[in-house]
């Protein structure tokens, strides 16, 4: 084991950012033409980074396994994104939101990375604006904000439910920009298969045009990887079908370190599962917590009727509703971080109050909300005898401006109408906050090889706030990666063009080749999808929501097994000179099943519960996580091994400067 | 429910293709489109047959990779909706379902349902943004009010996904109300005033040579878009070509 070094620059927290970007080497701009980068993945951190790294001046190539950069899915996220501008007035400040995502995250990010990403919070904004982006104006055509879980001001900017996809669209225009200027060539339809490394740094990697089978080498002065997060290990996630972890999985195979791969996501509101054919999971924006209350039923008989089909939930009487989050949570109620609304879920759902016919959901209520704004637009307009009914059905209008998309949305896939009864929603995986280990400056711990974005493990710590995500992505991507990774190829301005005809690259794609082959000539007994179904359940069942020891040994030596099943018998159609969409997924399961056992490992030696990660062993007498300071205040970052389970560990220790380690009570 | 389902198949690019029935037993209203066909693909993996190919991502109706013709209408019977939303529920036991890729000379045919749509991307590319570079020294964002109105047609017209329906809806496979969308969003908002003249020049002389037909009006683009972008989208574009014609 060794002690990583993260290069935080010295100094005050504040003025950390500024002076290392004054003291950080560049590259002049004739050089700049002579050196290209490559950046696999074009979502919000790739499209973004690969954007501004041309405006720069350098050569970028861009990979994304969709036939469009537009198609990457941070375009599916819904409800914002933050900023600490204040422009409500409501005493927001650099330092609010730098404390909330320290506070969020479990104390367990990097102070000087937060503090970071708060100070270009505003730019982001900024820049946006002036793309086109249409963000959500009031009346006197200003920028609106909302607010989201976790924190107590308003500082969401959104469009609509539809944030992420304006987002992405505005980066996308960036890149067409270059794309149309010749400063970057896109390979759509490609997947990495490997990084190139020559003299222990990045040189390129081999990719797979996914149209025609080829396998193409592509060499470059530095690696940008911005491939997004690993939810899909679980199978069943809010991820895209294609979202996965090959890009980052082959860069750590290489030699980068993998740190916190136990840190996930489970969001609270979700459209719980309906069967066998599922194929994934919905989100329903955290944004509708602001005006739905969660409840379950106080009685087990009434949850019992109600599952066996007996008793409706909406015919239960007030007091017979156990609104649990505002029991439990009395200051912020329905809006606390998700990771304590989805554990409180599932303690109610695995106490027998869950009310569908899996016993896995609970209730998200708007009838009070419809009430409560019914009575004000009655008021406003004139009606001061308006009954009940009257009422509410003013108030539905008030939410169907404000949810209509979401309400749609519901009604078409759980065939119930969300105006009438409540909302069943469950917990589901959405986000991994762990990922590549990253110091200051992105670089991983391969020089030259980079990572931004979801793809790295870097801000948001064992808990991610609502509306980071998309901050985080742009932040990496269009104000700190373009300029640090300056810092490392100011050194590589002599070099020259790279070349691909070596050694390096010769045994590179003669790896790839052969990982291919293999696949292709499995014994043929089960499907792709056969064992991604059962990683995806061993994953749900023992290293989800919450973990024991027990439980985390026996995954680690189930996915084992499964995994050597895998590589015997599994079935690939088709040939690999051609489209052939179950190969792509076969090579995406394959390293799922490398990582998955990490995971479970990773979470095992965490003997602690923080944010998304909880260990039952560690927890208060009135069931909330129970985090150790004195033991565990470190970054996990670990070392590849073929064995997950005999990967090393290296410790990268957590400093807190600024901020005092309480426990956090949302209470 | 039972069903029959038609399926384009065809090996790649250069292969002749054909329509292939397979019937499929075993599907509930609560699936989506996308899953049954997982289902049936995962039965001819079982039978040792080649899956059909489609794309797909998301599933959540908002990444646009999604592309079926059903019984010969773009993303199926359910209006404002994709293929991937798309449920079950709306279709009978013993039905007959076609399925098809989009049809258009400029989406020519990959393998079976995948088309190649880049030449979406290169109509965005010839001007499809604001030349602003990143930087931490751009205007305040609220040093450019914008009439709520204004802003909200423009995020609507915004919110297109580049699915492609709009060109495998119209008889002459014209991709105005794909282009014009995108020329509406930037000519509602100040940012994209500087630019106007080269963006609705570029963006149309790109779209007549990706080989897009021509528009005659007949409003079918409307009908089957899943996000409803509106037909004034491409009189709003028609009034800025003009412009930019006559004005310069």
């Amino acid at each position: 084991m060794s002690v990583l070094d993260s290069k935080v620059p010295k100094g005050p927290l504040a003025e950390k950012w500024v002076n290392h970007k004054n003291h950080i080497n560049l590259v002049n701009p004739v050089n700049k033409r002579n050196i290209d980068v490559i950046v696999v993945g074009t979502g919000l951190a790739g499209g973004s980074a690969a954007a501004t790294l041309a405006e720069l001046g350098y050569n970028v190539k861009t990979f994304c396994y969709n036939d469009s950069p537009r198609r990457a899915h941070s375009i599916a996220a819904q409800g914002g994104i933050n900023a600490a501008k204040n422009y409500q007035g409501d005493g927001d400040s650099n330092y609010r939101l730098f404390y909330d995502t320290i506070k969020g995250g479990d104390y367990r990010s990097r102070e000087a990375n937060v503090h970071r990403l708060a100070e270009v919070s505003s730019n982001i904004i900024d820049q946006c604006v002036a793309q086109g982006v249409p963000f959500a104006r009031e009346y006197g055509g200003l920028l609106d904000n909302r607010s989201f879980g976790g924190v107590l001001v308003s500082r969401t900017f959104y469009a609509a439910g539809q944030t992420g996809q304006q987002l992405l669209l505005g980066a996308y225009s960036a890149l067409n920009r270059q794309i149309n200027r010749g400063k970057v060539t896109p390979f759509n339809r490609h997947e990495m298969l490997d990084l190139v490394k020559v003299d222990g740094k990045a040189r390129g990697i081999i990719a797979r045009n996914l149209v025609t089978g080829e396998i193409e080498r592509h060499g470059a002065h530095a690696v940008v990887i911005a491939s997004g997060g690993y939810g899909n290990v679980f199978f069943l996630s809010t991820n895209a079908m294609g979202s996965n972890v090959m890009a980052a999985w082959r860069t750590h195979r290489r030699g980068a370190y993998f740190a916190n791969p136990c840190y996930t996501q489970i969001h609270p509101t979700c459209i719980p599962v309906s069967g066998e054919h599922q194929s994934k999971l919905t989100l329903m924006s955290e944004s509708l917590r602001n005006d739905g209350r969660i409840w379950v039923p106080k009685n087990l008989e009434d949850a019992k009727a109600i599952r066996e089909g007996k008793l409706k939930g909406v015919n239960l009487k007030e007091e017979d509703r156990d609104y649990y989050l505002e029991r439990r949570y009395p200051a912020f109620g329905n809006l606390v971080p998700r990771d304590v609304a989805s554990r409180a879920a599932k303690e109610r759902c695995d106490a027998g109050y869950g009310v569908n016919k899996t016993g896995n959901a609970v209730y998200l209520d708007f009838e009070a909300s419809f009430l409560r704004y019914g009575k004000i637009e009655a008021l406003t307009h004139g009606q001061k005898d308006a009954s009940k009914e009257e009422m509410i059905a003013l108030g539905k209008k008030v939410i169907e401006k404000k949810y209509g998309n979401l309400f749609d949305m519901y009604r078409n896939i759980a065939d119930e109408n969300p105006y009438e009864v409540p909302m069943k929603i469950f917990p589901a995986v959405h986000y991994t906050m762990g990922g590549l280990w990253v110091d200051y400056n992105l670089q991983t711990s391969i020089p030259g090889c980079f990572a931004a974005g979801e793809a790295n493990f870097s801000d948001h710590g064992a808990n991610r706030l609502g509306a980071s995500a998309l901050m985080q992505g742009l932040a990496d991507g269009y104000f700190v990666l373009p300029y640090t990774i300056g810092d490392y190829l100011a050194d590589e301005i002599g070099t020259g063009a790279i070349s691909t005809e070596t050694a390096e690259f010769d045994q590179a794609e003669k790896d790839t080749r052969a990982r291919i082959e293999k696949l292709m000539n499995g014994a043929g007994t089960h499907s792709v999808d056969y064992y991604h179904k059962k990683l995806g359940l061993i994953m749900w069942n023992k290293c989800g929501m919450s973990r024991n020891a027990t439980d985390l040994q026996a995954a680690m030596d189930e996915i084992a097994e499964l995994r050597a099943d895998f590589w015997k018998n599994v079935k690939v159609p088709g040939t690999a000179d051609t489209k052939n969409q179950e190969l792509e997924k076969a090579g995406r399961v394959a390293d799922f099943l490398e990582l998955g056992e990490l995971f479970a490992k990773d979470a095992l030696e965490r003997n602690e519960s923080c944010g998304g990660h909880f260990r039952e062993e560690y927890q208060t007498a009135d069931g909330e996580a129970l985090r150790d300071d004195v033991n565990y205040a470190y970054v996990s970052a670990w070392e590849y091994n073929e064995n997950p389970r005999d990967a090393k560990l290296h410790k990268e220790e957590l400093v807190f400067e600024n901020v005092e380690l309480k426990t956090r009570s949302y209470k | 429910m039972k069903l029959t389902l038609k399926i384009w198949r065809q090996a790649g690019p250069e292969a002749k293709g054909k329509m292939v029935t397979y019937p499929l037993d075993g599907i509930d209203g609560d699936m989506s489109f996308l899953e049954m066909m997982d289902i049936l693909n995962e039965n001819l993996i079982n039978q040792g047959e080649v899956p059909v190919e489609f794309d797909h991502d998301c599933r959540e109706g908002i990444c646009g990779s999604c592309n079926m013709m059903i019984n010969g209408q773009p993303h199926g019977p359910q209006k404002l909706t994709t293929t991937c939303q798309l449920h079950m529920r709306k279709f009978n036991d013993g039905d007959t379902i076609t399925i098809e890729p989009w049809r258009a000379a400029a989406f020519p045919v990959i393998k079976d349902l995948i088309v190649d749509r880049s030449s979406f991307d290169r109509i965005q590319q010839a001007g499809a943004y604001v030349s602003v570079n990143t930087s931490g020294n751009t205007q305040d964002a609220n040093s450019i009010p914008i009439k709520k109105a204004d802003a909200d047609e423009a995020f609507h017209s915004a919110t297109c996904i580049g699915c492609g329906a709009c060109v495998a809806a119209c008889k002459n496979a014209s991709a105005m109300l794909f282009t014009s969308a995108k020329v509406s969003q930037y000519a509602l908002l100040p940012q994209g005033e500087i630019e106007a003249t080269d963006r609705v020049m570029n963006m149309v002389r790109q779209m007549d040579i990706e080989g897009f037909g021509n528009c005659t009006n007949t409003g079918a683009c409307m009908i089957e878009c899943p996000k409803g972008i509106k037909l004034e989208n491409i009189a709003r574009m028609n009034r800025e070509y003009l412009k930019a014609e006559t004005l310069g």
